[in-house]
Order: C-alpha cells, then structure tokens, then sequence
C-alpha cells in the first residue's frame, strides 16, 4: 500500500497528474482536485509521474 | 577508469534524466553539470510566485530522490567546450569531463537588449531564480514598469507587477499580445482582461533607445513615444545555449537537432550513438502535430524527454532486451502549457500555433471557454481558460488525422 499527500495550499487544479494515475487523482465537477490518500502497490509507477507532472509539485508520498 | 554518464544542465530536465537512468538500472556514474549555483528547481513560479511573495530557492526546489544520493552534482560552472571525438566536456573552470554517454539538457537563455550606452541598472530579464529575486527588490507599489515583449513571460510578469501595485506598460512587436501562441481570439479576449486590471498596452511597437545613464529612466519606441519608467523587464525571447557545441560535427541550428529517439544528429543526419538532447535546446520530430522538426518550449516536454532517454541509456548500459522496444517507439508527446495571469488560467494541450482555424468548442468569449485549433479538419491543439475538465476531455483526440493532411500518410 502505498501513501499519497497533496499539498492542498500549493495545488492549483492543473490536472496534469490525472492523465498518470487516473485511478488515484480525479478533478471533480467543479473541477478541483480530488484524490485516494492510499492506492496500491502496482500503483507506485504511475504515481511517481504524477509527482514528476505536477507543475505545482504539490504532490508526495507520505510516510 | 569507466567513465560516467554526464548530463549538462542541472534544472529540470537534467535532473530527472538522472531520475531515469537510475530508475531503468543503471548504477554507474553519473555526473550532473550545472552553470547556475542552485540545486534543480521549478521555473514557472519565477514570473509568478517568487516576484510576488517572499520565497527562496526552498520553496521551489524539486525533492532530490534517495536514488540521486550517490550522483555528483558540479554547479556554478558552465560546459565551456566539448569534443564529441574523444567524448569529453570541459567547464567553464577548467574541469575536464570524459563521459561515455552525454546529455545535453542546456536549456535556453533570455535574448537581451543590446543597446549602446545602454545603463548597467534597472533592466531585467526573468529565466533564472536570480534573474527573478533581483526584480523582485525593485517591484514596489507605484513604480513605473515598462514590459517589453508580450508573450506568455511578458503577460505574466504584468500581471504580477500590477498585483504588487507598480503602473504596467506592456510594449510587443505584433498587435495583440499573445498572438503567436495563442491566436486572435484567445489573445483579444486576454489584453481586454489585463486591461481592466489596469494594464496598459502599446502594441506595434519595437524599442529603440533606452534612457538613463546609471539606471534606466525610461524607453523610446520607434513610433517616437517616450515612456518613463523605473524598471524595464525584457521579455523578448530566448536563444539555445549550443555554443559549447561548436567545432563538432554536430547540427545546432535553432537547437540541437534529434532525431525520434532524441540522439543528437551529425550535419549529415546521422545520428551520435551516445549523444543524447533533451527539453527546451532540443529540435526534434513531432509528426503528430507538424511536418518540420522544432523547439517546443512547454514544461512537461523535458520531464518526457528525459525519461525517454533514460530508459534508452540504462537499457543500453544493462544490456537490458527492453531496449529494441525504447528504440522502436519514437517519441510522441502532447505538448502542454498553461498560464495564470489575475484570475485567467489558460490550459493548453497540442501545438496551437499549428492550426490555420480555431473555433469555440465551449463556453462563451469573454467568460469561461474552449477553443479548437484546426489545421484542415485534425484539432491540432485546445486551449481555454478555466474549464479544466472540458479541455482535458479533448486531450487524446488533439493531432493530425490522415485526412487532415499529415504527410507521411496523405
């Protein structure tokens, strides 16, 4: 299992980490930002391009 | 002695160039090559973000994974020489590099005004983290600021000036600002929004003096206007930083020139087997969007790149099968941009400048809204300012169609 934070001060709604890990970040209606806090292991990869993506960098792993 | 992998330009593309090499297995040495003194950081909040508020180069850095921990990191000199023949680099302080693989992830730098007697204060460009904590200093309330050049730096540095309080002149070259990029529709609809926040435009417009003799007091355009001012901020453009290069059978003409799996190309096309260019000094094939190589100066091109060349170059190093598929797939990416300027934020996917028509998908001019940007009948790019969702939903059908006259299929 695997920890995701997004630092929700820093966030601007891009969206760009929605195309890496669809089943972890989504924006919803009113087109913020919503994510899973917890996804699974085979999730790691697509995870750490959306970090990579972000243009805030407002996301990381947490412990 | 093995030699290292060494990649020059240690800003974003650099670094996760580094990111992938160790990602796809490769252990050997790496050596990261960096002219500014500052650890990797982001660069978009430098016309945003570090001009408005207090931050330092913390608040922007990108976190340096524990994989990186063992690569050397040689900042505050740049590459000054290189020689392809015998594989090496030697900085600007002397250092002699000898690599088995180079990535060259230099990047740009601003063009700058070259006038004579030109003052030595006052005048500001805005690519560097230094670059942008210096006009910070000088962006107080009520000071008079003159931008010249209106694309995208130019606009929001503006905005951001005239958030602090200064009195904001924007000076372009074309009649609308943002034309180029963004096309008349979307560029109208942005200067009348940056006008009723109180920014002034003069368009058509070059400089051709500046005045003052320890700082600048003002600029005279060509059609003879005279604008006082306190601080010039020059945004006009930028030139890849090849120089290095020269000397070698290398093409950098308007860039460094790859082919679709980023080896950089001899004059006569051939291709470096171990020479690799990544992000904004990289001219390469985009046949999804465009007929000709070319520059493609969005932020999620580097970290794109980078990872491509990453997974080649550790392939390649660990012998590792994957590398027949890394070099069968060309490199294909969607270029992205967007753009925040007072209470408009652009979002772009395609290549807009591409299209010969653009038509409104959504929404309504002047409020929130998508547009379309056709070459023929392919949507070359959609751009539009907020509806986040909306644009995204066009991501996966931008570029060219066979009907729509990409020529390799035509």
């Amino acid at each position: 299992m695997i920890k995701i934070h997004v630092d929700m001060d820093k966030c601007q709604h891009y969206g760009q980490c929605v195309f890496e890990a669809p089943t972890v970040f989504a924006l919803n209606e009113d087109d913020k930002l919503e994510y899973h806090a917890t996804a699974d292991d085979s999730e790691l990869e697509n995870v750490e391009r959306a970090i990579d993506v972000c243009p805030m960098q407002a996301i990381a792993f947490a412990k | 002695m093995i030699r290292p992998i060494v990649i020059v330009g240690a800003s974003m593309g650099g670094l996760r160039a580094a990111e992938s090499l160790r990602k796809g297995g490769y252990t050997g040495g790496l050596v990261v090559i960096g002219d500014e003194s500052h650890a990797p950081y982001n660069r978009p909040p430098l016309s945003k973000e570090v001009l408005a508020e207090h931050v330092d180069h913390a608040a922007v850095a990108f976190t340096i994974p524990p994989i990186l921990e063992d690569v050397e990191w040689a900042l505050g000199s740049p590459v000054a020489s290189a020689d392809l023949q015998v594989q090496s680099v030697t900085t600007a302080d002397g250092r002699v590099l000898d690599y088995s693989a180079l990535i060259i992830a230099t990047g740009l730098r601003p063009r700058r005004l070259e006038f004579e007697g030109m003052p030595p204060r006052g005048s500001h460009a805005i690519r560097t983290l230094d670059d942008a904590m210096a006009l910070r200093s000088e962006l107080k309330p009520g000071a008079r600021v003159v931008v010249y050049g209106a694309g995208f730096i130019g606009c929001e540095a503006a905005a951001t000036a005239r958030k602090l309080g200064a009195e904001v002149t924007v000076v372009g070259k074309g009649s609308v600002p943002l034309l180029r990029p963004l096309g008349e529709q979307l560029a109208r609809d942005i200067q009348s929004r940056q006008e009723a926040h109180g920014v002034k435009f003069v368009m058509n417009s070059n400089l051709v003096r500046i005045a003052g003799t320890e700082t600048v007091t003002g600029v005279v355009l060509d059609s003879g206007l005279t604008l006082a001012c306190d601080v010039l901020i020059e945004a006009i453009g930028s030139e890849p930083n090849v120089e290095f290069l020269q000397g070698n059978d290398i093409d950098i003409e308007s860039g460094i020139h790859v082919d679709g799996t980023l080896h950089a190309l001899r004059v006569n096309g051939q291709p470096w087997e171990n020479v690799f260019a990544i992000g904004d000094v990289a001219r390469f094939p985009i046949p999804q969007f465009c007929e000709t190589t070319r520059r493609v100066e969005h932020w999620n091109i580097p970290t794109e790149m980078a990872r491509k060349v990453g997974q080649i170059l550790s392939a390649t190093m660990t012998e590792n099968p994957a590398l027949a598929d890394h070099l069968a797939k060309p490199f294909a990416p969607i270029p992205s941009f967007w753009s925040d300027q007072f209470e408009v934020s652009l979002l772009s996917y395609g290549l807009l400048d591409q299209a010969d028509d653009i038509r409104l998908l959504e929404g309504a001019v002047g409020g929130n809204c998508v547009y379309g940007y056709f070459k023929g009948e392919s949507m070359v790019g959609v751009c539009g300012i907020g509806m986040r969702s909306k644009i995204m939903g066009y991501r996966n059908s931008v570029g060219l169609t066979p009907e729509g006259g990409s020529s390799a299929l035509s």
